[in-house]
Protein backbone atom coordinates (compact mmCIF):
# COMPACT_ATOMS: atom_id res chain seq x y z
CA UNK A 1 0.00 0.00 0.00
CA UNK A 2 2.48 2.93 1.22
CA UNK A 3 5.04 1.22 -1.81
CA UNK A 4 1.78 2.10 -4.48
CA UNK A 5 1.20 5.52 -2.90
CA UNK A 6 5.07 6.18 -3.30
CA UNK A 7 5.06 5.24 -6.56
CA UNK A 8 1.78 7.30 -7.91
CA UNK A 9 3.34 9.91 -5.79
CA UNK A 10 6.67 10.17 -7.95
CA UNK A 11 4.92 9.96 -11.20
CA UNK A 12 2.82 11.72 -10.69
CA UNK A 13 4.44 14.61 -8.45
CA UNK A 14 2.56 18.09 -9.68
CA UNK A 15 -1.02 16.07 -9.78
CA UNK A 16 -1.07 14.45 -6.29
CA UNK A 17 0.99 17.85 -4.61
CA UNK A 18 -2.13 20.12 -6.48
CA UNK A 19 -4.48 17.55 -5.20
CA UNK A 20 -3.54 17.34 -1.89
CA UNK A 21 -3.43 20.79 -1.37
CA UNK A 22 -7.18 21.11 -2.70
CA UNK A 23 -8.31 18.32 -0.43
CA UNK A 24 -6.99 20.53 2.36
CA UNK A 25 -8.48 23.55 1.31
CA UNK A 26 -12.22 21.43 0.84
CA UNK A 27 -11.68 19.96 4.05
CA UNK A 28 -11.04 23.18 5.53
CA UNK A 29 -13.96 24.79 3.96
CA UNK A 30 -16.59 22.04 5.39
CA UNK A 31 -14.82 22.11 8.84
CA UNK A 32 -14.02 25.81 8.72
CA UNK A 33 -16.16 25.94 12.00
CA UNK A 34 -14.51 23.39 14.19
CA UNK A 35 -10.51 24.44 12.94
CA UNK A 36 -11.12 28.24 13.39
CA UNK A 37 -10.00 29.10 16.98
CA UNK A 38 -12.10 32.24 17.13
CA UNK A 39 -15.91 33.60 15.93
CA UNK A 40 -14.68 35.22 12.40
CA UNK A 41 -16.95 38.28 12.37
CA UNK A 42 -16.93 38.84 16.71
CA UNK A 43 -16.03 42.41 16.43
CA UNK A 44 -13.62 43.16 19.22
CA UNK A 45 -11.96 46.75 19.26
CA UNK A 46 -9.88 45.95 22.58
CA UNK A 47 -7.72 43.75 20.52
CA UNK A 48 -7.48 45.49 17.36
CA UNK A 49 -4.71 45.40 14.99
CA UNK A 50 -2.89 42.72 17.38
CA UNK A 51 0.40 40.72 16.20
CA UNK A 52 0.40 36.71 16.17
CA UNK A 53 -0.10 35.40 19.54
CA UNK A 54 -1.89 32.09 20.17
CA UNK A 55 -5.08 33.46 20.76
CA UNK A 56 -4.81 34.72 17.56
CA UNK A 57 -1.96 32.99 15.56
CA UNK A 58 -2.21 35.79 12.54
CA UNK A 59 -3.39 38.56 14.38
CA UNK A 60 -6.63 40.56 14.14
CA UNK A 61 -7.58 43.25 11.75
CA UNK A 62 -8.96 46.90 12.28
CA UNK A 63 -12.29 45.64 14.24
CA UNK A 64 -10.58 43.07 16.68
CA UNK A 65 -11.29 39.84 14.36
CA UNK A 66 -9.21 36.74 14.42
CA UNK A 67 -7.21 36.93 10.33
CA UNK A 68 -6.77 33.30 10.65
CA UNK A 69 -10.45 32.57 11.01
CA UNK A 70 -11.56 35.18 8.52
CA UNK A 71 -9.46 32.96 6.23
CA UNK A 72 -10.39 29.74 6.91
CA UNK A 73 -14.26 30.70 6.84
CA UNK A 74 -13.27 32.61 3.41
CA UNK A 75 -12.25 29.37 1.76
CA UNK A 76 -16.02 28.20 1.83
CA UNK A 77 -17.44 31.23 -0.11
CA UNK A 78 -14.34 31.20 -2.65
CA UNK A 79 -14.27 27.80 -3.04
CA UNK A 80 -17.72 26.68 -3.04
CA UNK A 81 -19.07 29.86 -5.43
CA UNK A 82 -15.80 29.40 -7.76
CA UNK A 83 -17.15 25.63 -8.21
CA UNK A 84 -20.78 26.73 -8.42
CA UNK A 85 -19.78 29.29 -11.22
CA UNK A 86 -17.37 26.79 -13.45
CA UNK A 87 -20.36 23.87 -13.22
CA UNK A 88 -22.93 25.99 -14.35
CA UNK A 89 -20.85 28.40 -17.11
CA UNK A 90 -19.92 24.55 -18.41
CA UNK A 91 -22.98 23.16 -18.59
CA UNK A 92 -24.40 26.37 -20.28
CA UNK A 93 -21.52 26.25 -22.90
CA UNK A 94 -21.58 22.53 -23.10
CA UNK A 95 -25.62 22.93 -24.07
CA UNK A 96 -25.56 26.14 -26.14
CA UNK A 97 -21.78 25.16 -27.86
CA UNK A 98 -22.62 21.68 -28.95
CA UNK A 99 -26.51 22.47 -30.17
CA UNK A 100 -24.87 25.55 -31.94
CA UNK A 101 -21.96 23.09 -33.26
CA UNK A 102 -24.15 20.31 -34.61
CA UNK A 103 -26.85 21.77 -36.15
CA UNK A 104 -25.23 24.78 -37.54
CA UNK A 105 -27.36 27.17 -39.92
CA UNK A 106 -28.30 30.42 -38.67
CA UNK A 107 -29.19 29.31 -35.24
CA UNK A 108 -25.08 28.96 -35.26
CA UNK A 109 -24.30 32.43 -37.10
CA UNK A 110 -26.66 34.22 -34.88
CA UNK A 111 -25.41 32.25 -31.60
CA UNK A 112 -21.97 32.90 -32.52
CA UNK A 113 -22.32 36.58 -33.66
CA UNK A 114 -23.67 37.28 -29.86
CA UNK A 115 -20.47 35.18 -28.41
CA UNK A 116 -17.87 37.59 -30.45
CA UNK A 117 -20.07 40.48 -29.14
CA UNK A 118 -19.50 39.37 -25.99
CA UNK A 119 -16.00 38.72 -25.51
CA UNK A 120 -15.21 41.75 -27.50
CA UNK A 121 -15.62 43.44 -24.27
CA UNK A 122 -13.23 42.97 -20.80
CA UNK A 123 -14.16 40.37 -18.57
CA UNK A 124 -13.84 42.54 -15.70
CA UNK A 125 -15.96 45.48 -17.39
CA UNK A 126 -19.02 43.23 -18.14
CA UNK A 127 -18.73 41.66 -15.36
CA UNK A 128 -19.10 45.22 -13.34
CA UNK A 129 -21.94 46.37 -15.91
CA UNK A 130 -23.83 43.69 -14.57
CA UNK A 131 -23.30 44.04 -11.28
CA UNK A 132 -24.57 47.86 -11.86
CA UNK A 133 -27.26 46.49 -13.38
CA UNK A 134 -27.97 43.59 -10.67
CA UNK A 135 -27.40 45.58 -7.61
CA UNK A 136 -24.36 44.38 -5.44
CA UNK A 137 -24.38 41.10 -3.70
CA UNK A 138 -22.99 38.00 -3.40
CA UNK A 139 -25.76 36.22 -5.45
CA UNK A 140 -25.47 39.09 -8.28
CA UNK A 141 -21.89 38.85 -8.43
CA UNK A 142 -22.24 34.66 -8.96
CA UNK A 143 -24.72 35.15 -11.69
CA UNK A 144 -23.00 38.38 -13.76
CA UNK A 145 -19.92 35.98 -13.63
CA UNK A 146 -22.01 33.04 -14.99
CA UNK A 147 -23.18 35.01 -17.60
CA UNK A 148 -19.93 35.91 -19.14
CA UNK A 149 -18.02 32.96 -18.47
CA UNK A 150 -20.38 30.63 -20.43
CA UNK A 151 -19.29 32.45 -23.40
CA UNK A 152 -15.79 30.75 -23.56
CA UNK A 153 -17.17 27.37 -23.28
CA UNK A 154 -19.29 27.55 -25.61
CA UNK A 155 -17.21 28.62 -28.12
CA UNK A 156 -14.32 26.01 -27.67
CA UNK A 157 -17.30 23.30 -27.45
CA UNK A 158 -18.55 24.61 -30.57
CA UNK A 159 -15.01 24.98 -31.76
CA UNK A 160 -14.61 21.05 -30.87
CA UNK A 161 -18.00 19.50 -32.14
CA UNK A 162 -17.10 20.91 -35.23
CA UNK A 163 -13.13 19.44 -35.93
CA UNK A 164 -15.73 16.23 -34.50
CA UNK A 165 -18.71 16.39 -36.64
CA UNK A 166 -16.16 15.77 -39.59
CA UNK A 167 -14.59 12.29 -38.87
CA UNK A 168 -15.85 9.17 -39.92
CA UNK A 169 -17.51 7.70 -36.47
CA UNK A 170 -20.18 10.17 -36.70
CA UNK A 171 -21.33 9.72 -40.45
CA UNK A 172 -21.15 5.56 -39.31
CA UNK A 173 -23.39 6.48 -36.14
CA UNK A 174 -25.68 8.19 -38.70
CA UNK A 175 -25.55 4.78 -40.91
CA UNK A 176 -25.61 2.59 -37.72
CA UNK A 177 -29.79 4.25 -37.23
CA UNK A 178 -28.42 6.70 -34.57
CA UNK A 179 -30.88 9.57 -33.85
CA UNK A 180 -29.44 13.54 -33.39
CA UNK A 181 -29.80 13.46 -29.54
CA UNK A 182 -28.39 9.45 -29.07
CA UNK A 183 -25.05 10.60 -31.30
CA UNK A 184 -25.31 13.82 -29.25
CA UNK A 185 -25.12 11.88 -26.14
CA UNK A 186 -22.70 9.29 -26.87
CA UNK A 187 -20.34 10.17 -29.27
CA UNK A 188 -20.22 14.21 -29.14
CA UNK A 189 -20.06 15.00 -25.62
CA UNK A 190 -17.89 12.04 -24.56
CA UNK A 191 -15.43 13.53 -26.49
CA UNK A 192 -15.62 17.36 -26.17
CA UNK A 193 -16.02 17.04 -22.33
CA UNK A 194 -12.97 15.58 -20.73
CA UNK A 195 -10.15 17.69 -22.45
CA UNK A 196 -12.73 20.82 -21.20
CA UNK A 197 -13.06 19.78 -17.83
CA UNK A 198 -9.20 20.15 -17.06
CA UNK A 199 -9.52 23.54 -19.11
CA UNK A 200 -11.75 24.70 -16.62
CA UNK A 201 -9.11 23.81 -13.45
CA UNK A 202 -7.69 27.04 -15.12
CA UNK A 203 -10.71 28.81 -15.14
CA UNK A 204 -11.83 27.49 -11.44
CA UNK A 205 -8.41 30.21 -10.67
CA UNK A 206 -9.89 33.21 -12.90
CA UNK A 207 -13.78 32.56 -11.01
CA UNK A 208 -12.18 32.65 -7.57
CA UNK A 209 -9.78 35.93 -9.07
CA UNK A 210 -13.33 37.27 -10.02
CA UNK A 211 -14.90 36.92 -6.61
CA UNK A 212 -12.11 38.58 -5.13
CA UNK A 213 -12.09 41.16 -6.89
CA UNK A 214 -16.09 42.09 -6.95
CA UNK A 215 -15.30 41.59 -3.16
CA UNK A 216 -12.45 44.32 -3.53
CA UNK A 217 -14.57 46.41 -5.24
CA UNK A 218 -17.20 46.04 -2.64
CA UNK A 219 -19.42 44.96 -4.80
CA UNK A 220 -19.58 41.03 -4.30
CA UNK A 221 -19.51 39.50 -0.54
CA UNK A 222 -20.84 42.63 1.90
CA UNK A 223 -19.47 43.68 5.07
CA UNK A 224 -19.07 41.25 8.15
CA UNK A 225 -19.30 38.34 5.73
CA UNK A 226 -15.45 36.82 5.42
CA UNK A 227 -13.87 36.86 1.94
CA UNK A 228 -10.39 36.61 0.59
CA UNK A 229 -11.20 39.88 -1.75
CA UNK A 230 -12.90 41.32 0.70
CA UNK A 231 -10.49 41.14 3.68
CA UNK A 232 -8.07 42.83 0.88
CA UNK A 233 -10.39 45.47 0.32
CA UNK A 234 -11.14 46.07 4.21
CA UNK A 235 -7.39 45.94 4.94
CA UNK A 236 -6.20 48.55 2.33
CA UNK A 237 -6.38 51.59 4.95
CA UNK A 238 -4.08 49.92 7.28
CA UNK A 239 -1.31 49.07 4.03
CA UNK A 240 1.36 51.31 6.04
CA UNK A 241 0.89 50.32 9.74
CA UNK A 242 -0.13 46.88 9.18
CA UNK A 243 0.44 45.36 5.73
CA UNK A 244 0.27 41.96 7.35
CA UNK A 245 -4.15 42.14 6.74
CA UNK A 246 -4.00 42.22 3.18
CA UNK A 247 -0.95 39.66 2.86
CA UNK A 248 -2.23 36.85 4.22
CA UNK A 249 -5.44 36.89 1.98
CA UNK A 250 -3.80 37.43 -0.81
CA UNK A 251 -1.40 34.87 -0.12
CA UNK A 252 -4.04 32.50 0.01
CA UNK A 253 -5.85 33.30 -3.04
CA UNK A 254 -2.57 33.19 -4.72
CA UNK A 255 -2.04 29.75 -3.61
CA UNK A 256 -5.40 28.77 -4.35
CA UNK A 257 -4.93 29.83 -8.18
CA UNK A 258 -1.33 28.64 -8.48
CA UNK A 259 -2.61 25.42 -7.22
CA UNK A 260 -5.34 25.09 -9.91
CA UNK A 261 -3.29 26.17 -12.79
CA UNK A 262 -0.50 23.76 -11.98
CA UNK A 263 -3.22 20.67 -11.96
CA UNK A 264 -4.97 21.90 -15.38
CA UNK A 265 -1.76 22.19 -16.57
CA UNK A 266 -0.43 18.88 -15.49
CA UNK A 267 -3.99 17.24 -16.04
CA UNK A 268 -4.26 18.45 -19.62
CA UNK A 269 -0.69 16.93 -20.32
CA UNK A 270 -1.51 13.52 -18.82
CA UNK A 271 -4.91 12.99 -20.18
CA UNK A 272 -5.16 14.64 -23.70
CA UNK A 273 -3.09 12.39 -25.71
CA UNK A 274 -4.76 8.81 -25.33
CA UNK A 275 -6.12 9.21 -28.84
CA UNK A 276 -4.76 8.67 -32.44
CA UNK A 277 -6.67 12.11 -34.34
CA UNK B 1 -35.27 -4.04 -60.87
CA UNK B 2 -31.92 -3.25 -59.41
CA UNK B 3 -30.78 -3.05 -55.93
CA UNK B 4 -29.56 0.21 -56.31
CA UNK B 5 -29.99 2.60 -59.15
CA UNK B 6 -28.17 6.09 -59.78
CA UNK B 7 -30.61 8.55 -61.85
CA UNK B 8 -28.58 11.13 -63.16
CA UNK B 9 -26.82 12.70 -60.15
CA UNK B 10 -25.45 16.36 -59.90
CA UNK B 11 -23.76 17.50 -57.30
CA UNK B 12 -21.72 20.63 -56.74
CA UNK B 13 -19.52 21.78 -53.10
CA UNK B 14 -19.59 25.70 -52.29
CA UNK B 15 -22.30 28.24 -52.44
CA UNK B 16 -22.79 31.87 -52.06
CA UNK B 17 -22.87 33.50 -49.40
CA UNK B 18 -22.93 37.65 -48.25
CA UNK B 19 -19.52 38.52 -49.06
CA UNK B 20 -18.85 36.16 -51.99
CA UNK B 21 -21.76 37.15 -54.54
CA UNK B 22 -20.14 35.19 -57.31
CA UNK B 23 -21.12 31.49 -57.39
CA UNK B 24 -17.97 29.83 -57.07
CA UNK B 25 -19.79 26.06 -56.46
CA UNK B 26 -17.32 23.47 -57.92
CA UNK B 27 -19.00 20.82 -59.65
CA UNK B 28 -18.12 17.41 -58.03
CA UNK B 29 -20.49 14.53 -59.51
CA UNK B 30 -21.75 15.70 -63.12
CA UNK B 31 -24.86 13.62 -64.54
CA UNK B 32 -23.89 10.24 -63.16
CA UNK B 33 -25.88 7.04 -63.98
CA UNK B 34 -25.27 3.29 -62.87
CA UNK B 35 -26.89 0.59 -61.35
CA UNK B 36 -25.91 -2.05 -59.09
CA UNK B 37 -27.55 -5.77 -59.37
CA UNK B 38 -27.85 -7.73 -56.36
CA UNK B 39 -25.32 -9.86 -54.78
CA UNK B 40 -22.79 -7.81 -57.29
CA UNK B 41 -19.77 -5.77 -56.69
CA UNK B 42 -19.39 -2.56 -58.76
CA UNK B 43 -16.16 -1.68 -58.66
CA UNK B 44 -15.41 2.34 -58.74
CA UNK B 45 -12.32 3.54 -59.86
CA UNK B 46 -10.75 7.05 -60.14
CA UNK B 47 -7.79 9.28 -59.18
CA UNK B 48 -8.03 11.59 -55.83
CA UNK B 49 -10.41 14.06 -56.30
CA UNK B 50 -12.38 12.56 -59.26
CA UNK B 51 -15.36 13.10 -56.86
CA UNK B 52 -15.75 8.78 -55.83
CA UNK B 53 -16.36 9.35 -52.13
CA UNK B 54 -18.89 12.27 -52.72
CA UNK B 55 -20.92 9.63 -54.67
CA UNK B 56 -20.26 6.77 -52.46
CA UNK B 57 -21.92 9.47 -49.36
CA UNK B 58 -24.53 10.35 -51.81
CA UNK B 59 -25.59 6.89 -52.21
CA UNK B 60 -25.78 6.37 -48.56
CA UNK B 61 -27.72 9.56 -48.06
CA UNK B 62 -25.29 11.44 -46.17
CA UNK B 63 -25.41 13.78 -48.92
CA UNK B 64 -28.02 14.89 -50.96
CA UNK B 65 -27.48 15.73 -54.60
CA UNK B 66 -28.81 18.82 -56.43
CA UNK B 67 -29.66 16.82 -59.07
CA UNK B 68 -30.90 13.50 -59.57
CA UNK B 69 -32.33 10.04 -57.69
CA UNK B 70 -31.04 7.42 -55.73
CA UNK B 71 -33.11 4.59 -55.87
CA UNK B 72 -33.15 1.61 -53.23
CA UNK B 73 -34.97 -1.21 -53.88
CA UNK B 74 -36.79 1.43 -56.21
CA UNK B 75 -37.90 4.26 -53.10
CA UNK B 76 -35.95 6.68 -53.65
CA UNK B 77 -33.89 7.55 -50.07
CA UNK B 78 -34.16 11.23 -49.92
CA UNK B 79 -37.84 11.63 -50.36
CA UNK B 80 -38.83 8.81 -49.06
CA UNK B 81 -40.98 8.74 -45.53
CA UNK B 82 -39.31 8.23 -42.37
CA UNK B 83 -40.28 4.52 -41.87
CA UNK B 84 -39.20 3.56 -45.79
CA UNK B 85 -35.95 5.33 -44.51
CA UNK B 86 -35.50 3.96 -41.61
CA UNK B 87 -35.42 0.19 -43.66
CA UNK B 88 -33.47 2.06 -46.11
CA UNK B 89 -30.66 2.88 -43.23
CA UNK B 90 -30.30 -0.81 -41.96
CA UNK B 91 -29.69 -2.46 -45.73
CA UNK B 92 -27.25 0.25 -46.41
CA UNK B 93 -24.37 0.21 -44.38
CA UNK B 94 -20.57 1.52 -44.65
CA UNK B 95 -16.89 0.78 -44.28
CA UNK B 96 -14.56 3.99 -44.58
CA UNK B 97 -10.49 4.25 -45.35
CA UNK B 98 -9.54 5.43 -42.49
CA UNK B 99 -10.30 2.85 -39.99
CA UNK B 100 -8.88 5.42 -36.83
CA UNK B 101 -11.68 8.03 -37.62
CA UNK B 102 -14.50 5.71 -38.35
CA UNK B 103 -14.67 4.69 -34.44
CA UNK B 104 -15.23 6.21 -31.53
CA UNK B 105 -11.68 6.32 -29.61
CA UNK B 106 -13.85 6.21 -26.40
CA UNK B 107 -16.31 3.26 -27.02
CA UNK B 108 -14.73 -0.41 -26.87
CA UNK B 109 -15.24 -2.72 -29.76
CA UNK B 110 -18.36 -4.13 -27.75
CA UNK B 111 -19.92 -1.11 -27.75
CA UNK B 112 -18.79 0.12 -31.42
CA UNK B 113 -20.41 -3.13 -32.64
CA UNK B 114 -23.76 -2.97 -30.58
CA UNK B 115 -24.47 0.64 -31.61
CA UNK B 116 -26.83 -0.63 -34.58
CA UNK B 117 -28.00 -3.84 -33.14
CA UNK B 118 -29.63 -1.19 -30.26
CA UNK B 119 -31.41 0.63 -32.83
CA UNK B 120 -32.70 -1.67 -34.79
CA UNK B 121 -32.91 -5.04 -33.11
CA UNK B 122 -34.62 -5.13 -29.79
CA UNK B 123 -32.09 -7.97 -27.87
CA UNK B 124 -31.60 -9.39 -24.50
CA UNK B 125 -27.97 -8.29 -23.02
CA UNK B 126 -26.81 -11.61 -23.47
CA UNK B 127 -28.59 -12.28 -26.90
CA UNK B 128 -26.57 -9.23 -28.07
CA UNK B 129 -23.58 -10.11 -27.21
CA UNK B 130 -23.36 -13.59 -28.32
CA UNK B 131 -24.63 -11.43 -31.50
CA UNK B 132 -21.23 -9.47 -30.81
CA UNK B 133 -19.29 -12.80 -30.08
CA UNK B 134 -20.39 -14.20 -33.67
CA UNK B 135 -19.88 -10.98 -35.35
CA UNK B 136 -16.07 -10.65 -34.25
CA UNK B 137 -15.19 -14.44 -35.08
CA UNK B 138 -16.70 -13.80 -38.20
CA UNK B 139 -14.29 -10.97 -39.19
CA UNK B 140 -11.67 -13.09 -37.36
CA UNK B 141 -11.15 -11.64 -34.14
CA UNK B 142 -11.95 -13.53 -30.83
CA UNK B 143 -13.81 -12.82 -27.89
CA UNK B 144 -11.11 -11.61 -26.06
CA UNK B 145 -10.99 -8.51 -28.39
CA UNK B 146 -14.47 -7.39 -26.97
CA UNK B 147 -13.49 -5.29 -24.20
CA UNK B 148 -10.37 -3.50 -26.44
CA UNK B 149 -10.65 -0.02 -27.02
CA UNK B 150 -9.57 1.29 -30.65
CA UNK B 151 -6.21 2.25 -29.81
CA UNK B 152 -4.76 -1.29 -28.48
CA UNK B 153 -5.75 -2.27 -32.50
CA UNK B 154 -3.65 -2.11 -35.37
CA UNK B 155 -5.50 -0.59 -38.62
CA UNK B 156 -6.28 -4.22 -39.86
CA UNK B 157 -7.94 -5.63 -36.84
CA UNK B 158 -9.56 -2.27 -36.24
CA UNK B 159 -11.11 -2.54 -40.08
CA UNK B 160 -12.02 -5.72 -39.53
CA UNK B 161 -14.00 -4.02 -36.27
CA UNK B 162 -15.65 -1.42 -38.80
CA UNK B 163 -16.47 -4.60 -41.56
CA UNK B 164 -18.19 -6.53 -38.62
CA UNK B 165 -20.72 -3.07 -37.82
CA UNK B 166 -21.19 -2.70 -41.32
CA UNK B 167 -22.35 -6.34 -41.28
CA UNK B 168 -24.11 -6.66 -37.86
CA UNK B 169 -28.01 -5.77 -39.40
CA UNK B 170 -27.30 -7.95 -42.37
CA UNK B 171 -27.92 -5.23 -44.74
CA UNK B 172 -28.03 -5.90 -48.54
CA UNK B 173 -25.65 -3.12 -49.81
CA UNK B 174 -22.26 -2.10 -48.32
CA UNK B 175 -20.40 1.10 -49.45
CA UNK B 176 -16.87 -0.07 -49.35
CA UNK B 177 -14.76 3.95 -49.50
CA UNK B 178 -11.02 3.13 -49.97
CA UNK B 179 -12.03 0.32 -47.29
CA UNK B 180 -8.17 -1.25 -47.77
CA UNK B 181 -6.16 1.96 -49.37
CA UNK B 182 -4.49 2.26 -45.82
CA UNK B 183 -3.66 -1.00 -45.48
CA UNK B 184 -0.33 -3.16 -46.28
CA UNK B 185 -0.34 -5.32 -49.36
CA UNK B 186 -0.59 -8.60 -46.91
CA UNK B 187 -3.97 -7.42 -45.24
CA UNK B 188 -5.36 -5.66 -47.92
CA UNK B 189 -5.36 -8.98 -49.54
CA UNK B 190 -6.76 -11.10 -46.37
CA UNK B 191 -9.44 -8.39 -46.26
CA UNK B 192 -10.23 -8.52 -49.81
CA UNK B 193 -10.53 -12.08 -49.16
CA UNK B 194 -12.84 -11.66 -46.01
CA UNK B 195 -15.04 -9.06 -48.33
CA UNK B 196 -15.49 -11.97 -50.51
CA UNK B 197 -16.53 -15.13 -48.23
CA UNK B 198 -19.06 -12.43 -46.59
CA UNK B 199 -20.53 -11.79 -50.31
CA UNK B 200 -20.74 -15.58 -50.86
CA UNK B 201 -22.11 -15.66 -47.29
CA UNK B 202 -24.80 -13.19 -46.61
CA UNK B 203 -25.66 -12.74 -50.43
CA UNK B 204 -24.04 -8.71 -50.07
CA UNK B 205 -23.86 -6.38 -52.92
CA UNK B 206 -20.94 -3.51 -52.83
CA UNK B 207 -20.11 -0.45 -54.36
CA UNK B 208 -16.76 -0.81 -54.26
CA UNK B 209 -14.36 2.72 -54.47
CA UNK B 210 -10.86 2.60 -54.88
CA UNK B 211 -7.84 4.45 -56.87
CA UNK B 212 -5.98 0.72 -56.76
CA UNK B 213 -7.18 -1.07 -59.86
CA UNK B 214 -5.59 -4.55 -58.41
CA UNK B 215 -8.07 -4.81 -55.51
CA UNK B 216 -10.72 -3.52 -57.96
CA UNK B 217 -10.12 -5.76 -59.91
CA UNK B 218 -10.23 -8.61 -57.66
CA UNK B 219 -13.27 -8.16 -55.89
CA UNK B 220 -15.57 -6.45 -58.46
CA UNK B 221 -17.80 -7.99 -60.52
CA UNK B 222 -18.53 -4.82 -63.35
CA UNK B 223 -16.43 -1.62 -62.99
CA UNK B 224 -16.76 1.75 -63.35
CA UNK B 225 -14.33 4.84 -64.27
CA UNK B 226 -14.87 8.37 -63.07
CA UNK B 227 -12.65 10.89 -63.99
CA UNK B 228 -13.26 14.80 -63.05
CA UNK B 229 -16.91 14.20 -61.35
CA UNK B 230 -17.96 12.10 -64.71
CA UNK B 231 -18.80 8.60 -65.22
CA UNK B 232 -16.06 8.12 -68.34
CA UNK B 233 -16.68 4.19 -68.56
CA UNK B 234 -18.92 1.35 -67.14
CA UNK B 235 -18.35 -1.94 -67.67
CA UNK B 236 -20.59 -4.88 -67.75
CA UNK B 237 -17.50 -7.00 -67.59
CA UNK B 238 -14.56 -5.90 -65.25
CA UNK B 239 -12.22 -7.60 -68.06
CA UNK B 240 -12.92 -4.60 -70.48
CA UNK B 241 -11.12 -2.46 -68.26
CA UNK B 242 -8.50 -3.83 -70.28
CA UNK B 243 -9.30 -3.50 -73.51
CA UNK B 244 -11.16 -0.22 -73.34
CA UNK B 245 -9.14 2.63 -76.05
CA UNK B 246 -10.40 5.63 -73.84
CA UNK B 247 -7.53 8.00 -72.86
CA UNK B 248 -8.22 8.06 -68.93
CA UNK B 249 -8.35 4.64 -69.04
CA UNK B 250 -4.92 3.87 -70.89
CA UNK B 251 -3.39 6.13 -68.70
CA UNK B 252 -4.62 4.51 -65.18
CA UNK B 253 -3.60 1.29 -67.16
CA UNK B 254 0.02 2.30 -68.09
CA UNK B 255 0.28 3.14 -64.76
CA UNK B 256 -0.07 -0.31 -63.15
CA UNK B 257 3.62 -1.39 -62.08
CA UNK B 258 4.86 -4.79 -62.94
CA UNK B 259 5.20 -7.57 -60.26
CA UNK B 260 8.88 -7.18 -61.13
CA UNK B 261 10.83 -3.80 -62.11
CA UNK B 262 13.19 -5.36 -64.84
CA UNK B 263 9.68 -5.75 -66.95
CA UNK B 264 8.10 -2.08 -65.88
CA UNK B 265 7.23 -0.59 -69.14
CA UNK B 266 8.71 2.17 -69.89
CA UNK B 267 6.98 2.44 -73.04
CA UNK B 268 3.53 3.72 -71.14
CA UNK B 269 5.39 5.99 -69.12
CA UNK B 270 7.18 7.73 -72.30
CA UNK B 271 3.76 8.10 -73.61
CA UNK B 272 2.47 9.77 -70.90
CA UNK B 273 4.91 11.83 -69.51
CA UNK B 274 2.63 14.09 -67.81
CA UNK B 275 0.35 11.91 -66.01
CA UNK B 276 1.44 12.45 -62.48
Amino acid sequence: MMARIRKIFRSQKVITICSMVLGILIIIAIFAPWIAPNDPIAVNLVYKLQPPSWEFPLGTDHLGRCNLSRILYGTRISLGFAMLIFISSLSIGLILGTFSGYRGGWIDHALMRFCDGILAFPNLILILGLVGIFGPGLKQVIIAIMLVQWVYYARMFRGMVLSLKEHNFIAAAKISGSSQWKIIKNHIVPNVLPPLVVMGTLEMGWAIMDISAMSFLGLGVQAPTPEWGAMIHEGKSYIRTNPEIMLYPGLVIMLVIVTFNLLGEALSDRYSIKRRF
Amino acid sequence: MSLLQVKEVTHSYGSRSIFNWKDRSKKVLSDISLSIEEGTCLGLLGRSGAGKSTLGKVILGLERPQNGQILFQGHDIYTADNHTRKKIRRDLQVVFQDSYSSVNPRMTAERIIAEPLENYEKLTVAEQKRTIIELLERVGLSEEDLKKYPHEYSGGQLQRINIARAISLKPKLIVLDECVSSLDMVTQTLILELLRELKEDFGLSYFFITHDIKSAYTISDTLGVLEKGELVELYGSKNQFFTSEHPVVKEMRGSILSEHPRYRSVRTREKHPKSV
